[in-house]
């Protein structure tokens, strides 16, 4: 009867700490409360476990992060990259915020996790003394009234690689409005080509030596390392969507009908293709960084004023121009 | 043939005897189940880093299929928790064989509901829903939870370990494919059987087999009860030679037949669905109750229902026409059934070697953070990753499906009275293992 004694003990104490370990932890872990644990889902699943955020100015807040299906991403919007977490399903990642403005903050997926991937935001609603966030300054398209929807297509495209070195001899010749960095954000590539072809100190030159200055113009303007945040940023946030070479067939957008001006509002589209000269180099960076903060155009593209800062828009757009002039053939 | 019994072996016949062992044994995987049951109920729902899903479905599968049955026979049953606490309420004790102290019933279990069709049934539930019960935790758990109530349940209307007898997939399962392991219980000296009046043996036995009866592994759960109550040291625990319950002259039941090929179907399915490059299927299997799903499980109660049972019987019908006795179809169904014993458990390896290799990685994370809480109990710095298939691992389960294509044809040579009476089934297990072999190594 002892040993009869013994062994149900036996059976008792193990059975209470296998129920025990699991809900002491879990007791404890609630008790302490000391960090915030998100679970990260796709929109399809119910999305971030929690959306919305308190937080106190100059007052840290603990994330503890993990994912229960895909990889999601996390970042803070017009956060750097370095900053941007990946949140590995089943894994955790914890991070401290410490936010010296009041106002509201966007967080948000970096990872393609889903169909309604672009939905996968929330917000950390800061409060307390300060001087409220800056903010952006106006779009140019809004500054300038530009027409953001209005078909653009280039007629006038190089018929061979331009040359940023060959286009560099002409720079002593170019009026001054030429290198202006208004004239650049305003006008398109194709834009300031007919400019400088009308241009009566430049008709010696041939068409090909007019596109090999705009190419030079292009070039002064951008800063290889802007190019390659730009790349980055492409690659992580609208790959799934235009492709990795963007020819507008990334895998969220494969299927899709091509896009048609005279057809627009009757469903979604696919990007453009931006390997084909004629689409970027018909665009002002005005058009484009309007087309970025505000998404949209017909093809189900978030809108990313919120999320990215206005130097990573810019980057975006710079590299997008390297895809133009590195198509020419 | 050459039999090894342990029980010469005063050490192991003291390690046999002693109850300690097995129920120490038994007590772990109890807390070790009911620990499962919660980490799947209050664990991550990332499959790969709860210890549910991970112990269930690959440590504990891929232990059962390469160790416990291949060397041990039924020895998982031995030490399985499952009919635990009821066996504490029927016998009103723990560490004491069966009596009248305890509580329950003690009814027979139906004579209609006996064989191992519900066993077989409860198989073909496992294939049906098994896409979403091997990736949810809280699906096991609560599997596991129903499976543990039910069993106390019927531990307490019914007498002895009616669920592992007529219940229990796994029981089925294991038994099946026991008849090929290399483990039995048998009695030494039929004569002191035959003379002991008590039958205490009989008595004490939770699975309601007499041992002086016992002519095959299949029923027997090696939990050594008869060994410990025989006034006689009569019963031995022997190694013998793989299949040794599979011959001429072995009694075997048409519900046998059914269970084999339940198990064959399941693994061709499990094969298709798990291994196989279908996307469609794999999300249909998965997408219960949808459209798709009910042409998943269609296609698969047909395949285990109809194609299987409808090839098994005409190569079954061959083998009668080609011999000379005239034994009913009924008779040569069961009879032949043996033939599906070596081929599916060689098959059952094979598929699980396939993913074995390639998801072991993820056991020790599970061990160092059971919940998917963040835990690392155990100082690992590497993250749960899946493994490679390697080329030994694919050369491995051809030898597999091969030697169980050689064994299984063995099988029929030696149950048949001529090659050609034999040749239908052997025809049959090479059907069927060129179709795994598809499957597994493409």
């Amino acid at each position: 009867m002892k040993k009869e004694r013994i062994a149900r003990w036996i059976v008792i104490i193990l059975v209470l700490t296998a129920i025990g370990v699991p809900l002491g932890s879990w007791w404890l872990s609630r008790a302490q409360g000391t960090q915030i644990e998100i679970h990260a889902r796709m929109p399809e699943n119910g999305g971030w476990s929690i959306d919305t955020i308190q937080a106190k100015v100059g007052q840290p807040i603990h994330l503890r992060l993990t994912s229960d299906d895909v990889v999601h991403g996390f970042a803070l919007g017009k956060s750097d990259m370095e900053s941007w977490l990946s949140i590995f399903p089943g894994e955790y990642v914890e991070t401290t915020l410490v936010f010296e403005h009041p106002g509201k903050y966007i967080f948000y997926c970096t990872r393609w996790c889903g169909l309604n991937h672009w939905r996968m935001h929330g917000e950390i609603i800061v409060t307390g003394e300060g001087d409220p966030i800056p903010g952006d300054s106006l779009p140019l398209f809004l500054q300038y009234n530009i027409d953001i929807d209005a078909p653009h297509y280039a007629e006038n495209i190089p018929s061979s690689p331009p040359s940023v070195e060959r286009g560099s001899r002409f720079s002593d010749r170019l009026p001054n409005y030429a290198i202006d960095k208004q004239t650049y954000f305003l006008t398109s590539p194709e834009g300031l080509w007919l400019k400088l072809r009308s241009e009566p100190s430049l008709s010696d030159l041939s068409d090909m030596d007019i596109w090999d200055i705009v190419r030079w113009i292009w070039d002064r303007q951008n800063s290889s390392n802007s190019q390659s945040l730009g790349f980055k940023l492409f690659m992580a946030l609208a790959s799934a969507a235009h492709g990795e070479s963007g020819r507008g067939d990334g895998v969220m957008a494969r299927g899709l009908p091509v896009m048609d001006h005279s057809n627009m509002g009757s469903g979604l589209v696919r990007p453009p293709d931006f390997t084909d000269p004629h689409v970027l180099l018909s665009a002002s960076p005005a058009i484009l960084e309007g087309k970025i903060i505000r998404g949209g155009m017909g093809t189900g593209m978030p809108s990313w004023g919120s999320i990215l800062s206005r130097d990573q828009i810019h980057s975006i757009i710079d590299y997008l121009y390297t895809i133009a002039w590195e198509s020419i053939k | 043939m050459t039999r090894l019994d342990l029980t010469r072996s005063p050490r192991a016949l003291a390690l046999l005897r002693s109850r300690w062992p097995q129920f120490l044994l038994r007590a772990i995987t109890l807390a070790g189940f009911i620990f499962t049951i919660l980490a799947g109920l209050m664990g991550s729902v990332v499959g790969s880093h709860n210890f549910a899903i991970i112990f269930v479905w690959i440590a504990w599968w891929t232990a059962l299929k390469l160790a416990f049955i291949p060397f041990g026979g039924r020895s998982w049953c031995s030490i399985c928790p499952i009919p635990m606490p009821g066996e504490w309420l029927q016998n009103g004790g723990i560490l004491q064989p069966r009596g009248s102290m305890g509580i329950g019933l003690g009814k027979r279990w139906p004579k209609v509901l006996r064989g191992t069709w519900i066993q077989a049934g409860g198989f073909l539930l496992i294939g049906l829903f098994g896409a979403l019960t091997l990736t949810s935790a809280k699906i096991t758990a609560i599997v596991l939870l129903f499976i543990l109530v039910l069993a106390l349940a019927l531990s307490l209307v019914f007498e002895r370990r009616s669920f592992c007898n007529y219940l229990c997939p796994i029981g089925g399962f294991s038994g099946l494919y026991a008849q090929a392991g290399p483990v039995e219980l048998r009695v030494k000296d039929t004569d002191i059987c035959a003379a002991h009046i008590e039958k205490t043996c009989y008595t004490a036995c939770p699975w309601g087999q007499y041992p002086l009866a016992l002519k095959s592994s299949a029923n027997c759960g090696l939990c050594m009860e008869c060994l410990r109550v025989c006034p006689s040291e009569n019963i031995a625990v022997n190694l013998r030679p793989w299949g040794s319950d599979l011959g001429p002259k072995t009694k075997h039941r048409i519900d046998e037949a059914f269970l084999g090929l339940v198990m064959l179907a399941s693994a061709l399915v499990d094969s298709a669905i798990f291994l196989g490059p279908w996307g469609q299927l794999k999300s249909a299997a998965y997408n219960i109750g949808s459209p798709d799903w009910f042409l998943f499980a269609g296609a698969f109660l047909i395949t285990a229902l109809g194609i299987l049972p409808g090839l098994y019987v005409g190569a079954t019908w061959a083998a009668n026409r080609f011999g000379s006795t005239n034994a009913s179809l009924r008779k040569s169904l069961a009879h032949y059934s043996q033939v599906l014993v070596p081929l599916g458990l060689m098959v059952w390896i094979a598929f699980t070697i396939s993913f074995a290799f390639v998801k072991f990685g993820y056991v020790l994370p599970v061990v160092t953070d059971p919940l998917g809480w963040g835990w690392n109990l155990l100082g690992l710095t590497k993250s749960a990753g899946v493994g490679e298939t390697t080329s030994f691992s694919l050369v491995l389960q051809v030898a597999m499906l091969t030697v169980g294509l050689f064994w299984s044809s063995r099988v029929a040579l030696r149950i048949s009275e001529t090659i050609r009476q034999a040749a239908p089934l052997i025809a049959f297990s090479s059907l069927f293992t060129m179709a795994m072999l598809w499957l597994l190594v493409g």
